[in-house]
């Protein structure tokens, strides 16, 4: 143990990390998508959006990887833009959902009282809410576009956070280091955000983590129903939804899109996991 | 114990006015007023279901007034008349289809608590064998599982491709000629593919947590004050570990309601099961907003009951519970 101690936090955490091999497939399979999302337009032969009436519902051939669908587009380089648009949507959902949970988490549980009932029963109502319900509804007042779909999904999927964060902070305010802070004058805002926060941070990236798996299924999930995001735009989800219909005579448009998501999802929950156990101590035995 | 359920008891009001204020502020959600984006959304919307809109919501009327008219209505559960063709009441449309779906939650939930628990009863008591291997596998898998997609591939599989399992429905076209016995397969062959998609997602996240709970206990001194007076280890597993192990399990059966019940606009409208899942789709398809309000709050309000439920039941067989 002593020996441990002695080596720093960042090569415990490497060493850690490197070892659970299921965490590096998760890594690899996330940074293989950036790569993918960020050269869209170097790793695709077709346009994603070229309509070809000569060439609709071939099958996965040398010309087209992935085969074509119902309109003759490539299903390759649908989904290699898909690939951008369903990222977006992760990474700008779980944003929205972690800076709401960080903010009402660290109030609730820097300023406890009055502050953090009204926070935690308000945390409890939003749980209580069937999730998939309230953004259906939501979006059926607002229209479905891919910036609404975002925001919606970060403002249902911001409690898991909240209530984290202020476990954190819960603890944390107990310590010296915030007492100290407090002694020398340092600001409530100063001390939750300078002192505190910094130290709470390492559970919110793994649950983020995580999120973005979540968000990507929440976001499939709607443009599958037609909600989410509307084509021509290409989503993994739509491409599904376009796919069903021509199920049993073309099931590459049903079968590849599917297991992208699922693939990226797992590749997301296995880095966020992979993150958890190497950050966390008590859970490394 | 009756301190703590009148107080739990009491907690319910608030929730309820909770739910009902947000589900108020959707309506509000739109830029302008909700009939403006009605107008925006649709083309073809009507100019008398404007003024339907404007009336049934109080839309001239200061806010305030707008949330007391809309909450009184609520409170004995009146949610107007659907936009819909027939225009009957929203409250019959939702109640005439809410047997279904509260009958296929309750069959998920019966299965995530019969394979769930074994599983990771098994994943605790033998940690890192085969086993436990696969199962975190299996766990993850669930969780990454994009289910709407699992069902359509199975609906293909077994309805289509192997023709064992009717595509959609709850019953056929011959239910009413069928014998008893008949008609109780017949459900089962139209609900099979429904009920284990719809418990799938949580099966994965349930026998987590139950290997989590379970690792926990036994590492506790009571457990092994247990086996050191010579109890066999099924004894100690199953009758001195497991409940305790459980406990936790309840709440977190009830926290992931509101994920199944979401799940039904997802697996209904695969299946094509008339329940209150479809109709909610098919409300928010056709932009019937009274109709959407109505669902909202009331399966919000469903929710809540199996909360109280769970917690309640919990207070009673845990004595340990106490509020403060």
């Amino acid at each position: 143990m002593s020996e441990k101690a002695s080596r720093t936090f960042s090569r415990i955490f490497k060493e850690r990390f490197l070892s659970d091999w299921l965490a590096v497939v998760g890594a690899l399979i996330v940074a293989g998508l950036f790569f993918v999302a960020v050269f869209a337009p170097f790793l695709v032969q077709h346009k994603p959006e070229i309509i070809n009436a000569k060439d609709i519902l071939s099958p996965p051939s040398a010309k087209h990887w992935l085969g074509t669908d119902d309109l003759g587009r490539d299903v390759f380089a649908r989904m290699v833009y898909g690939a951008r648009i369903s990222l977006s949507v992760g990474f700008v959902a779980v944003g929205i959902a972690t800076a709401i949970g960080l903010v009402l988490g660290a109030l609730a549980g820097y300023f406890g009282g009055w502050m953090d009932e009204l926070i935690m029963r308000f945390v409890d109502i939003m749980l209580t809410l069937p999730t998939f319900f309230l953004i259906l509804a939501v979006i059926a007042f607002l229209s479905p576009s891919i910036y609404n779909i975002m925001i919606v999904i970060g403002v249902t999927s911001w409690m898991s956070v909240a209530r984290l964060v202020r476990a954190e902070f819960l603890s944390l305010k107990e310590r010296d280091f915030v007492n100290a802070a407090r002694a020398i004058g340092v600001s409530d805002l100063g001390i939750i955000f300078r002192h505190i926060m910094p130290n709470a941070l390492a559970p919110v990236l793994v649950s983020a983590t995580l999120g973005v798996g979540g968000a990507i299924l929440t976001e499939s999930s709607l443009s599958f129903l037609g909600i989410g995001v509307q084509p021509p735009t290409p989503s993994w989800g739509n491409i599904l939804t376009q796919g069903k219909d021509y199920i049993e005579i073309a099931w590459w448009l049903s079968v590849f899109p599917g297991m992208a998501i699922l693939v990226t999802v797992m590749g997301y929950n296995l880095l966020g996991e992979g993150l958890r156990d190497a950050i966390d101590p008590r859970l490394y035995r | 114990m009756r301190a703590y359920i009148i107080r739990r008891l009491i907690m319910v009001l608030p929730m309820m006015i909770g739910i009902t204020l947000i589900s108020f502020a959707i309506i509000h959600l739109a830029p302008g007023s909700p009939t403006q984006a009605m107008t925006d959304l649709n083309p073809n919307v009507s100019s008398e279901s404007i003024v339907k809109l404007r009336q049934i919501y109080h839309l001239d009327e200061p806010i305030y007034l707008q949330y007391w008219l809309w909450l009184k209505k609520v409170m004995v559960l009146d949610f107007g008349d659907s936009f819909s063709q027939d225009a009957r009441p929203v409250l019959d449309k939702i109640l005439e289809r809410l047997p279904i779906t509260l009958l296929i939650n309750i069959l998920s939930l019966a299965i995530i608590f019969l394979i769930s628990i074994p599983i990771g009863v098994l994943s605790a008591t033998h940690q890192y064998s085969y086993f436990d291997r696969i199962a975190s596998l299996f766990v993850f898998f669930g969780f990454s599982m994009p289910t709407f997609w699992f069902a359509l591939l199975l609906m293909i599989l077994f309805g289509v491709w192997l023709d064992w399992l009717p595509i959609s429905g709850v019953v056929s076209m011959n239910h009413a000629n069928l014998s008893p016995f008949g008609k109780i397969m017949d459900y089962f062959t139209h609900l099979l593919l429904p009920v284990t998609m719809s418990a799938l997602t949580s099966l994965a996240g349930m026998s987590r947590f139950t290997r989590q709970s379970m690792l926990e206990v036994i590492r506790q001194d009571y457990v092994t004050c247990a086996r050191a007076k010579g109890l066999p280890e099924r004894t100690v597993i199953y009758k001195h570990a497991l409940k305790n192990a459980t406990l936790p399990i309840i709440t977190l059966l009830a926290l992931s309601i509101p994920g199944l019940i979401g799940g039904s606009v997802i697996f209904e409208t695969i299946y094509s099961i008339p329940g209150t899942g479809q109709l909610f789709y098919q409300a928010v398809m056709g932009r019937d907003y009274p109709l959407v309000m109505g669902s909202l709050v009331i399966m919000a309000f469903l929710t809540l009951f199996a909360n109280l439920l769970a917690d309640v039941s919990y207070a009673m067989v845990d004595p340990r519970i106490h509020y403060e």
